[in-house]
């Protein structure tokens, strides 16, 4: 069983909704991402996404394309993504990674020879923004081979037709984007949200998280009550931008406190 | 070379080759369906293409002459070199034929805002123009560094209603500004229509912009044929995102004996690193919803380029060039700054035609390759825009404020 499998098995045992937590590698400067992941464990994360810096991020909003901008003043670098997971797992060997980015970063590396890596370090699953059912194949061979989860994102504008397409190439869970957008975007609707999530998720047995959007407690427990699990970014790597230059301890910190306030409202359900 | 069936390219996924395809998050993947869905359903349409027509002809003024440029034959003293005068369509550039066919597809599709990115300005000026004229709201997104060099251009925009966007992020020039008009597409998806300027980005954008831009090559073969009696012996055309060169060479592909000639921006020099140039000097990638040569760093983040000409500064090329690099149909080569620049000054002073200094470096790479050629010979040069834009960039060399 992978981590993310168990993971999401040990939640459902515990009456539990997954908290997946996005912080960009390397911002806003590199000896912060981690102790702000173990923090973030601490406070009730159950699932990382580390976020690969990119030059052309273009699917995310402003918040978090800043985010990738600060990385990248450091040259964070996937390679460096991979150092720093071997790092994480030398103390934790059981919260779920979710390395997030874009396909030209893993495409230089080399499909194959990042997969292997990737499995090698201990990372468990890869979200590719760019890289549809469509496109996916080579990468996604190369994932199988080692075990390693492809997550896909689902659009409030996928088709029932299509999301099943998806749903038969994912594995780990997969991620639904809550609005018409970017990553950070407005206010998601609750409504919309729920029936959309009604129709997708007779399609699969995995879980699906809901992501985009999810800015304060309130939203995230009206969002958990709906999915398998909520995924919060913009505000965290908001919170992170806004301490640039404090040290490493001070801003993980600050983020373990958001973290805490949305687990807690998730439990309350 | 002779077997390959170039219309039967790029295939149902949009695949030119290992190159082109749909690299986008899943939130614009409806978007493209739709987009495709409506574009293949019309491109056929008489009544579409009629459509089509009747502007290119009425509006855009086609067919566009083919020049032979006498004076400046003479002077080089080999092939005959008739210029393709794209520059003289309205608005200055060839960009308005591929905006008006994009217009007319947001208009039978019913869509009431349009967007665009662009660098020098001379797509995002026919943009704001087809906009103006259907009516539809219009916003472009154009990179801060950009707007600074272009003032004319975003002026322009302004005074035909639309909104000029400054992109901030990135590196502030057109590659940002197309990550800003893809993100603003995923979220107003359900009135705007996204007018892509050149032949780049995901599937369907490669293959609609080159079939509108085509118009360029299908008149030029119909004028050669006529003017010269014969078909060209080779085509040489600028190439940023690659538009206007694939829109001149698709329709020769076939005819074996005519050579093709891609004029990349070398900028400083390919061996400075500051150029343009990523199918001279790049490696495959994947940037803007497709596969294609990009300039890049050892760890695929996209670099920086340069080029004294704004449309020329992108780290990317359209997938088809990319494949047809590498079947080895066209040749790409490499203008610097200075060489364009001087070309810019010896058209205008030979034939009284100022041409844009991205055409300039098609017109410089011509100055190289006539005099290797014999007198029966021919080339057409696509003059793909006009220079007026690129006054004050000129003049400010001359350490002149106009």
């Amino acid at each position: 069983m992978s981590r993310i499998q168990q993971r999401v098995a040990e939640a459902k045992a515990a009456g539990k909704k997954l908290l997946v937590a996005y912080i960009v590698n390397g911002d806003p400067q590199p000896e912060v991402t981690l102790p702000t992941m173990h923090e973030m464990v601490a406070k009730g994360v159950d699932v990382i996404e580390l976020g690969v810096p990119f030059s052309d991020p273009m699917a995310e909003g402003p918040v978090i394309q800043k985010g990738h901008e600060r990385a990248l003043v450091h040259h964070t670098s996937l390679k460096g993504t991979l150092e720093l997971v071997k790092q994480f797992r030398q103390t934790n060997d059981k919260t779920p990674i979710v390395l997030m980015g874009y396909a030209n970063p893993v495409e230089r590396f080399g499909y194959q020879a990042f997969a292997t890596a990737a499995a090698d370090v201990g990372v468990d699953g890869l979200l590719t923004v760019d890289l549809p059912p469509e496109e996916v194949v080579i990468l996604k061979d190369a994932l199988d081979a080692v075990g390693l989860d492809n997550i896909f994102l689902l659009a409030p504008t996928t088709t029932v037709a299509r999301a099943q397409k998806i749903a038969e190439h994912a594995s780990g869970f997969l991620y639904y984007v809550s609005l018409k957008g970017v990553t950070g975007a407005g206010h998601l609707d609750v409504e919309d949200v729920k029936s959309k999530l009604a129709a997708f998720g007779q399609l699969t047995d995995l879980p699906v998280c809901v992501g985009f959007g999810i800015k304060d407690p309130t939203t995230a427990k009206a969002v958990a009550q709906l999915a398998d699990g909520v995924v919060v970014g913009s505000v965290l790597v908001e919170k992170m931008g806004s301490l640039e230059g404090q040290p490493a301890a001070a801003i993980a910190t600050a983020v373990g406190e958001i973290i805490g306030g949305m687990r807690a409202a998730i439990d309350s359900l | 070379m002779s077997d390959i069936d170039y219309s039967s390219f790029p295939n149902a996924a949009g695949h030119f080759g290992p190159y082109g395809g749909r690299f986008v998050s899943e939130t614009l993947v409806h978007a493209l369906d739709e987009l495709e869905s409506i574009y293949f359903s019309l491109k056929d349409d008489p009544s579409f293409q009629a459509e089509f027509d009747k502007d290119m002809a009425h509006y855009v003024g086609r067919p566009s002459p083919l020049y032979l440029a006498e004076r400046w034959t003479r002077e080089l003293g080999g092939a005959q070199i008739y210029l393709k005068r794209e520059d003289l369509n309205h608005t200055g550039a060839h960009k308005v034929n591929n905006t008006i066919g994009q217009a007319l597809l947001a208009k039978f599709t019913g869509k009431t805002r349009v967007i665009a990115e662009t660098g020098a300005g001379q797509h995002g000026v026919a943009t704001a123009t087809v906009a103006a004229r259907l009516g539809l709201k219009c916003r472009v997104y154009m990179g801060l560094d950009d707007i600074k060099r272009q003032t004319l251009n975003v002026y322009r925009m302004k005074l035909l209603g639309a909104e000029v966007f400054p992109v901030t992020s990135g590196s502030r020039t057109l590659k940002d500004a197309m990550n800003e008009a893809m993100r603003d597409w995923a979220t107003n998806v359900d009135d705007t229509f996204y007018i892509i300027g050149t032949a780049a980005g995901p599937h369907p954008y490669p293959q609609l912009v080159r079939d509108f831009q085509s118009i360029i090559g299908r008149e030029a073969r119909r004028q050669c044929l006529a003017q010269a009696g014969k078909l060209p012996d080779a085509l040489i055309a600028c190439v940023g995102g690659g538009s206007n060169a694939i829109g001149l060479f698709h329709p020769f592909l076939t005819d074996e004996s005519v050579k093709m000639y891609g004029v990349e921006a070398g900028g400083l020099g390919i061996e400075t690193g500051k150029h343009a140039a990523p199918l001279s000097k790049g490696i495959p990638g994947v940037l803007h919803g497709n596969r294609t040569y990009l300039m890049e760093d050892e760890n695929g983040q996209i670099i920086e380029t340069h080029s004294v000409s704004a449309g020329l500064d992108y780290p990317g090329v359209g997938p088809e060039h990319s494949w047809l690099k590498d079947i080895g149909r066209v040749n790409y080569v490499a203008i610097n700054d200075d060489e364009a620049l001087a070309a810019f000054r010896k058209l205008t002073l030979t034939e009284g035609i100022m041409p844009a200094l991205e055409s300039s470096h098609a017109v410089a790479y011509a100055e190289k390759l006539a005099p290797t050629m014999s007198k029966d010979q021919v080339i057409i040069v696509n003059l793909s825009g006009r220079g007026d834009k690129d006054i004050h960039t000129v003049a400010a060399l001359d350490g002149i404020t106009v």
